[in-house]
């Protein structure tokens, strides 16, 4: 038993450092609602122990009728001045917090479309917009504003590591704004149920120094590198792949499903949530709803042998 | 007159006899006994309505509960491909809906009807058919929705069914629409259930009960009757929007065609968010009602408790906003909607501060219902403080739609619902069955249910807090989730434990105990009057009553009530009789009669819930058979069972009282039924009226050029022609009140043809603009007002045909015409409803410089 704790203890703190926590200290808006955090936790273990504690006391002690008065006032005081008191503090602090953590412009802006079931990524730049999908990568110590859209059913935004949450929803935009002070690999996720592969909507929100940022973003504006009758990209345009996706370079401008330009410069494949090697893409390809189940993209069970491995080395080659 | 009298100076009882006495119990036994063998289902009385409604509201209870664990056992292990993505959207969904609207809304029902009428000292609720009505709607409901998972078509859409995931064809199926047509059925059960208990607590009151002598309970009863009243018609509105969307394509949710996803959001918590202090408030009631007991003194601030309880209900219906702090609302919503959910936390504190000052100047007797009372309380104030971090802004960023509100949810359902709930039920146990409950298995199940839940559920604060977001039925190792999400499965075996030894507990067979002492907990509220073994006319006679707590206060009481020394000590015509007070003094009224066993109203309740039911499978031609099976069974209820014309106008109640034995107008229940029923039915027009100024707010384009607006002449006609139609039935109440029946049904019949021109133009202006609800929001809005007129109206066609024949067939006379004024009353809100519908229709467009 003794024994079972401290094999659960790492692990448990091991959690803490997790990439989706939102005391990760990761982003200032996060960091904000840490210290609200610290302070309403430790306010409501003091109050839970003291209302408890006040039960066990009335049940323990021996009665005495004469303090039907203190009685009465304890009522007013523990029950509606204290309350009222505390909760008004709360509230006028956390409008404090509120209004610090958003911004109407930011230093760079992010348009996020919510797909069923992926993310559509669009950096809005002097030289025109970018287009990706299923990765987020922000400059550090940098205000970034999220305009948030979503095509089908709603879904929402979060990065807890980040900062707080916002609903994309159908017919309207939403805004976000989330300053990350710590690079790393942050874990981003869609909070709101969207039915299906709900859980399965994910990706990385990566935080880079400054100019590793700029250079990522130059390198992502650029067209793919496509050798004329490349044999991959013959087998990606004969099985009409180019219908539902775009390869920037190339005949391939499906708006429908992910842009693939960058495809294999991404960490992750499916929405954040496999290794981007080339073992999982044969598999995303040939078994895609196992792999994720309901989604829009068809499985293409009959590729295989060297006509399936030429697809996924072309598709690999697209850094 | 009854006004008059003066109940503590009644003439003493006449004195004891033994033989009379035996032959009033004998008669009174055969008024009230129960039909024997199979036909005990046409039973209406509270005592088996409540004990069905609390034993199938446990049975759905127990399979939301085995969801829960199926789900607990999915998220045990990370990558579990135990269930299918698809099942398990099904399960949490399903686990979520069966638990609100299957569990925690009826059980308040099924509590209330099973101790309400013995509290109050009263035979039975003053519409013993209509809670017999409601249950079966309950039970067939429920059902059908719960079965659905068996066929892998259960509705996937979570259990508050945003759209447009929900409204969509294309991303939800046929369980989308089993949800809406099934709960909307079992939505209008709550509301008869409801109306039948607002009613009670007015109306039904022991003589002498004035309103600052009613018990604590039923405050709270009177309270969330009055909540559901007002919270779930907003939902049945949108039910009626997203279903119209769903099965005919009318533009409501869809912002291609000028609808807004929002708008169910609003609707949904506008119920949604009471719906939690529904649930809560009578399981407050419930402590409230027990802790006086085992302290052995009245509650301290009897009065704060009340004003307490009407202040959280007042409260809740201005805080639903608080779920959807993350849909990008401006910062001036979100600062008052996070300040209106602040300050719940206020009444919810006095409540608590009564209940411990309580047991502060009284010996608290430890007993297992006191257990799980302490229990709740330290389940329920975690949860309540997790709520005053959640109703902050900026935490709830954060924390909405993670595991934290999961977490949060359950501390405060389970702590202010779930335990109170079964401290009662440990507490009633001997009211209803004359036995006791065991001990040591009761403290078995205590221990193990209170440990398992918090074992559950507090590390799931602490997953949230690690970013896991609600409603994934997988995640993976790297997550970090896994050995938090191992904990919570296990405590949630180990809650199921628990809750195993209660039922075992419940359901032991104990017919060869013998029965326990009267009044085992020594309670000074009036159920505990009831006869060991019980008798089932509820009580021998109806006491005068001048104290919060009677058995303690009035000396001999249960001696008196016994002796049938009280009112309608007898049952000599061999009718069900209640008293009925009047709503503030409780001075008796008149003597009501009430129905029997029957088996119209589980005719009317399957021939309901089938139309309901193939509605959603679309074959509308046996769904319209079958509502007109349910119009029959009712009508025939209707007509062998209310406003009876009494053989005599007046009978002797005892003690010196005479009371009238018919009543109209607002003297009777009856009329009360219908303006409480009526006033929620307004509140679901006045959903439809939030639609459309909901719009109007948040889409700059919905109202139309004025070539594109109903036709005002049309309009104004239209509502020329309703008032018209108004006017006849109102004139139709006083010539038969003067005696000329012959015109009074000239009256009521010439007004359909009237009204259905008032319609009838209404639907010609909207169709000569050719206003397509497919097509735009606005144009949908404009038909469906239209619809929602168009079948009250309907609605009201049978009504008046009804009073037509009743007064031909002299069940409606110039003396005894009830019926009529409550068609009059019926037909009052139409016309506010039609003046309304005119206004949003013609007049409003105008006003925005519209129009022509």
């Amino acid at each position: 038993m003794r024994f079972s704790i401290y094999l659960t203890l790492p692990l448990f703190l091991a959690g803490c450092s997790g990439r989706h926590n939102w005391l990760a200290s990761a982003g200032a808006e996060a960091d904000r609602v840490e210290g609200l955090f610290w302070v309403l936790l430790i306010g409501a273990a003091v109050i839970w122990c003291l209302v408890i504690g006040a039960a066990v006391y009335a049940h323990r002690r021996q009665v005495d009728p004469s303090l039907e008065t203190q009685a009465r006032r304890f009522i007013i005081w523990g029950g509606a001045v204290f309350p009222s008191v505390l909760v008004g503090t709360l509230l006028v602090w956390g409008l404090v917090i509120l209004r610090d953590i958003t911004a109407d412009e930011g230093d760079l802006t992010v348009r996020v479309d919510g797909e069923r079931w992926w993310w559509r990524v669009i950096y809005e730049t002097s030289e025109g917009d970018v287009v990706t999908a299923n990765e987020i990568r922000l400059p550090v110590d940098r205000t970034a504003l999220f305009r948030l859209t979503a095509d089908d059913v709603i879904h929402s935004f979060w990065v807890p590591a980040l900062g707080g949450k916002m609903d994309m929803i159908p017919g309207r935009e939403t805004r976000l704004t989330l300053t990350p002070v710590k690079t790393g690999n942050w874990g981003g996720l869609c909070a709101e149920y969207c039915g299906g592969a709900h859980a399965l909507m994910r990706f990385d929100a990566i935080v880079m120094e400054q100019a590793d940022f700029e250079a990522w973003l130059a390198h992502e504006a650029e067209p793919a590198q496509v050798a004329a009758g490349d044999p991959g990209y013959t087998v990606f345009a004969e099985e009409g792949c180019g219908a539902c996706h775009t390869i920037r370079g190339t005949e391939a401008a499906g708006p429908v499903g992910p842009d693939l330009t960058h495809l294999a410069a991404r960490e992750k494949l499916g929405a954040g949530i496999y290794e981007m090697t080339p073992g999982n893409m044969a598999r995303w390809i040939t078994e895609t709803h196992e792999m994720k189940p309901d989604i829009d993209m068809p499985p293409y069970p009959d590729l295989s042998g060297a006509r399936l491995d030429r697809l996924v080395a072309f598709l690999m080659s697209l850094d | 007159m009854t006004d008059e009298i003066d109940l503590s100076r009644l003439p003493p009882p006449e004195p004891y006899d033994e033989a009379r006495d035996k032959a009033q119990r004998k008669r009174l036994l055969d008024v009230w006994r129960a039909p024997p063998g199979w036909k005990i289902i046409s039973a209406v009385n509270n005592d088996y309505i409540g004990k069905w409604y609390l034993l199938t509201s446990f049975a759905f209870f127990t399979f939301a509960g085995i969801l829960a664990l199926l789900i607990r056992v999915q998220l045990a292990v990370p990558n579990n491909e135990l269930f299918s993505q698809s099942l398990y959207n099904q399960l949490f969904t399903l686990h979520g809906t069966a638990m609100m609207f299957l569990f925690a809304v009826p059980i308040f029902e099924a509590v209330a009807i099973l101790v309400l009428p013995e509290i109050l000292g009263a035979r039975d609720l003053p519409f013993p058919r209509l809670s017999a009505f409601g249950f079966w709607c309950f039970i067939i409901g429920g059902v059908f929705v719960c079965g659905s998972i068996f066929f892998g078509v259960a509705p996937d859409g979570g259990w508050f069914m945003y759209t447009p995931l929900s409204s969509n064809p294309d991303y939800s199926g046929l369980g989308a629409d089993i949800w809406l047509l099934g709960l909307s059925f079992i939505e209008v059960s709550s509301i008869a259930a409801a109306v039948e208990l607002i009613v009670g607590v007015l109306k039904s009151r022991p003589p002498g009960m004035r309103l600052n002598l009613m018990p604590l309970y039923c405050w709270y009863v009177l309270v969330v009757a009055g909540m559901i009243l007002f919270a779930f018609p907003p939902l049945i509105a949108g039910d009626l929007l997203l279903e119209m969307e769903r099965a005919f394509g009318w533009a409501f949710f869809d912002p291609d065609r000028g609808g807004d996803p929002l708008l169910w959001q609003h609707l949904f918590w506008i119920f949604g968010h009471p719906e939690v202090y529904i649930i809560f408030l009578p399981s407050i009631a419930l402590i409230a009602t027990m802790l006086p007991t085992f302290a052995g003194r009245p509650m301290v601030g009897h009065s704060w408790i009340v004003l307490s309880a009407v202040g959280v209900a007042f409260l809740s219906f201005g805080l639903w906003v608080h779920h959807m702090f993350t849909t990008g609302l401006p910062e001036i919503s979100l600062s008052f909607f996070s300040a209106a959910s602040e300050a719940v936390a206020v009444p919810t504190g006095i409540q608590i501060f009564c209940f411990i000052a309580t047991m502060l100047v009284s010996k608290v007797r430890p007993s297992v219902p006191m257990l799980f009372a302490g229990g709740a309380l330290a389940i329920f104030v975690f949860g309540g403080l997790t709520g005053v971090m959640v109703a902050l802004v900026p935490f709830d960023w954060q924390a909405h739609d993670s595991y934290f509100v999961v977490a949060h949810l359950h501390y405060t359902l389970i702590g202010g619902m779930l335990f109170p709930l079964f401290a009662g039920i440990h507490y009633w146990y001997p009211f209803t069955t004359q036995r006791k409950m065991n001990d040591r298995a009761g403290t078995w199940s205590f221990w193990l249910m209170f440990g398992g839940f918090n074992l559950a559920f507090l590390p799931m604060h602490w997953t949230g807090v690690m970013g896991m977001p609600r409603r994934v039925w997988t995640y993976d190792l790297t997550d970090g989730w896994a050995v938090l999400n191992m904990v919570s499965t296990l405590g949630a075996f180990v809650f199921a434990a628990g809750f195993a030894v209660l039922a075992v507990n419940v359901l032991w067979p104990r017919g060869k105990q013998p029965p326990v002492a009267r009044n085992i907990w020594n309670a000074g509220t009036m159920e505990w009057s009831a006869e060991v073994p019980d008798k089932p006319w509820g009580i021998r006679s109806i006491p005068y009553i001048h104290t919060r707590y009677p058995l303690w206060e009035q000396e001999d009481l249960m001696g008196q009530v016994d002796r049938g020394e009280w009112f309608l000590p007898d049952a000599q015509e061999g009718k069900r009789e209640l008293i009925v007070t009047d709503i503030l003094d409780a001075r008796p009224l008149f003597v009501q009669r009430v129905g029997g066993p029957t088996f119209l109203t589980l005719g009317a309740a399957f021939c309901l819930g089938a139309a309901f039911i193939l509605a959603t499978f679309h074959l509308w031609t046996i769904t319209l058979i079958f509502g007109a099976g349910f119009a029959g069974f009712t009508l025939w209820w209707l007509w062998t069972g209310t406003s009876r014309i009494p053989e005599t106008p007046e009978k002797y109640a005892g003690r010196g009282l005479t009371l009238p034995t018919y009543a109209q107008g607002n003297r009777s229940p009856g009329w009360w039924a219908v303006f409480i029923t009526m006033t929620g039915d307004m509140t679901a027009f006045m959903g439809l009226v939030f639609s459309y100024f909901f719009y109007w707010t948040a889409l700059p384009g919905f109202l139309p050029s004025a070539d594109r607006l109903p036709g005002f002449g049309w309009l104004l006609a239209g509502l020329a022609l309703l008032f018209g139609s108004w006017a006849m039935t109102v004139a139709a109440r006083g010539t038969l009140g003067r005696g000329q029946r012959g015109l009074a049904m000239a009256l009521l019949v010439g007004a359909l043809p009237i009204g259905a021109l008032g319609i009838g133009a209404w639907i010609w202006a909207a169709w000569t603009q050719g206003l397509d609800p497919t097509a735009q929001s606005f144009d949908a809005m404009v038909w469906m007002l239209i619809l929602w007129m168009g079948l009250h109206l309907l609605l009201n066609w049978v009504m008046h045909l009804y009073v037509a024949a009743r007064v031909k067939f002299g069940h409606c006379t110039p003396e005894y015409r009830a019926d009529l004024m409550n068609l009059t009353l019926f037909t009052h809100f139409l016309a506010l409803t039609a003046v309304t519908t005119f206004a949003l229709l013609a007049v409003f467009p105008l006003l925005m410089g519209v129009g022509p």
